[in-house]
């Protein structure tokens, strides 16, 4: 058993999640690796919110990748920073804007 | 940022060759370059003709940059000489070889540069040089982008970023803003327009341990931004691959990276790069005149397998094109993804 949840070792193994299942897995990884490519959003900036995403999802293991593949893709850090806040903002935003419920609650509870 | 210096400056192990090449013998790697050249149907590995002479004219460069496969500075010595370059030439005028792409250090700053130009675009070769931008703001080189442009040359400069973080970073402070000066003068002597024929490549490699991007990704990324930032337009880009030697690997040593690296390059192998890779086309002479495969080898001194012609003035292209390209662990920086070559990636 090991001795952590999460092993860096475990990430070059993610397509072992296919051995039980591989047409759905084939399925995944096709269309994985369509969404990445260059579109109407270049291959960089779908890569940025694939780092915004991960660390939103809070992920170690997308984090690793998506870091690396940041750099891979041309970004620098300064870009790359400013993806984390933008996940940070959405995640400390969407805590706030509930907020409006909290006080609709205490609004309708309170005298 | 501490300033780097060269390795021979800081007497460092890695400024000998000797200890490069027993570095990159001593990882643990799941196969030799040999072994997957075999794999992809290319062993052993033989040249093509020879389509560009690439003289390497010195180690002297104004920079010093943190990932210099040449462990060029400004206290580097080895220059070559009018002489040396004389041979060049005499070789270039019995073939008709159309490329001569000259490179360093900064090879701006070899005293006999411009004259090594002047005779080879006045054979008709096409001249490429291959430009750190911050030497167009030294002393006595303002004029370099008119005298580049009244020889047809074509300027193939290195910036690593078109924002400043990066650039920095890899070739010192406030080199940015001295190279978006560079490339606003070259602009203003008719180069980067895509019409007047004078042609300016921008250069970038990773400023770390991974790969570079994708060119064809990220031209049109790259133009937009140096227009919109600074009005600064260019012809293409090119994304290169940092090769493990000299102060590259010296980097990857010190950060823990090289195996991590090495281990990079050789799982992303591409057989498809193997037809177009620089060292089957190119011929390169070293500041003394000895003949090279690529740079690379001429850094770490793997001079061609051709008994009776390695230094240029015994250039004898038949011998040379039996020969078999010299290989080493090295090499997997030019297979790696989409390839790399100093004219950018090999593949798509």
């Amino acid at each position: 058993m090991a001795d952590s949840y999460y092993d860096p070792h475990d990430l070059p193994r993610f397509p072992d999640i296919g051995n039980n299942a591989p047409d759905l897995a084939k399925k995944f990884f096709e269309w994985y690796g369509a969404v990445f490519a260059d579109g109407a959003l270049s291959a960089r900036e779908k890569s940025l919110i694939a780092l915004a995403v991960a660390h939103a999802v809070q992920c170690p293991y997308c984090i690793d990748a998506y870091s690396k593949d940041a750099l891979e893709k041309g970004s620098d850090l300064d870009q790359m920073t400013e993806a984390v806040h933008v996940a940070a903002a959405i995640r400390g935003g969407a805590s706030l804007v509930h907020g409006v419920q909290m006080r609709k609650h205490a609004e309708r509870l309170g005298m | 940022m501490a300033r780097t210096i060269s390795l021979l400056a800081r007497h460092a192990p890695l400024a000998s060759v000797e200890h490069q090449r027993a570095a990159l013998a001593a990882l643990p790697l799941a196969r030799d370059f040999g072994d997957a050249a075999q794999s992809a149907g290319a062993w052993p590995l033989r040249p093509h003709a020879i389509a560009t002479l690439q003289i390497n004219v010195g180690k002297l460069c104004n920079q010093t940059c943190r990932h210099c496969h040449v462990d060029a500075g400004p206290d580097r010595q080895e220059t070559m000489s009018r002489e040396t370059m004389a041979l060049c030439l005499r070789a270039l005028a019995s073939t008709t070889i159309p490329t001569v792409d000259i490179t360093g250090g900064a090879p701006e700053l070899n005293p006999h540069f411009r004259w090594l130009v002047e005779q080879a675009a006045a054979m008709g070769r096409h001249v490429m040089d291959r430009c750190n931008l911050t030497v167009l703001t030294t002393a006595g080189q303002a004029d370099l982008p008119e005298f580049f442009a009244r020889h047809r040359v074509e300027v193939v400069a290195s910036l690593p970023h078109y924002r400043a973080t990066n650039t920095d970073r890899q070739r010192g402070d406030g080199v940015y803003d001295k190279s978006i000066a560079a490339l606003k003068r070259l602009n203003e002597a008719g180069y980067g327009d895509g019409r007047s024929g004078l042609r300016l490549v921008l250069v970038t490699n990773p400023v770390g341990a991974y790969l570079p991007p994708s060119q064809a990704s990220l031209e049109a990324e790259w133009k937009r931004e140096l227009m919109c930032q600074h009005g600064v337009t260019f012809d293409a880009l090119y994304c290169i691959t940092n090769m493990p030697i000299s102060r590259y690997l010296d980097w990857l040593v010190e950060s823990d990276n090289l195996a991590g690296y090495m281990e990079r390059l050789v799982t992303a192998f591409n057989p498809s790069t193997m037809s177009g890779l620089m060292c089957r086309d190119t011929l390169s002479v070293g500041w003394d005149g000895l003949l090279y495969d690529c740079d690379f080898n001429q850094m770490l001194e793997l001079g061609v397998e051709a008994a009776s012609a390695r230094h240029i003035r015994d250039f004898d292209p038949s011998a040379l094109a039996g020969r078999s390209i010299v290989v080493g662990r090295h090499c997997f920086g030019c297979t790696a993804g989409a390839g790399s070559s100093c004219g950018g990636s090999l593949a798509s």
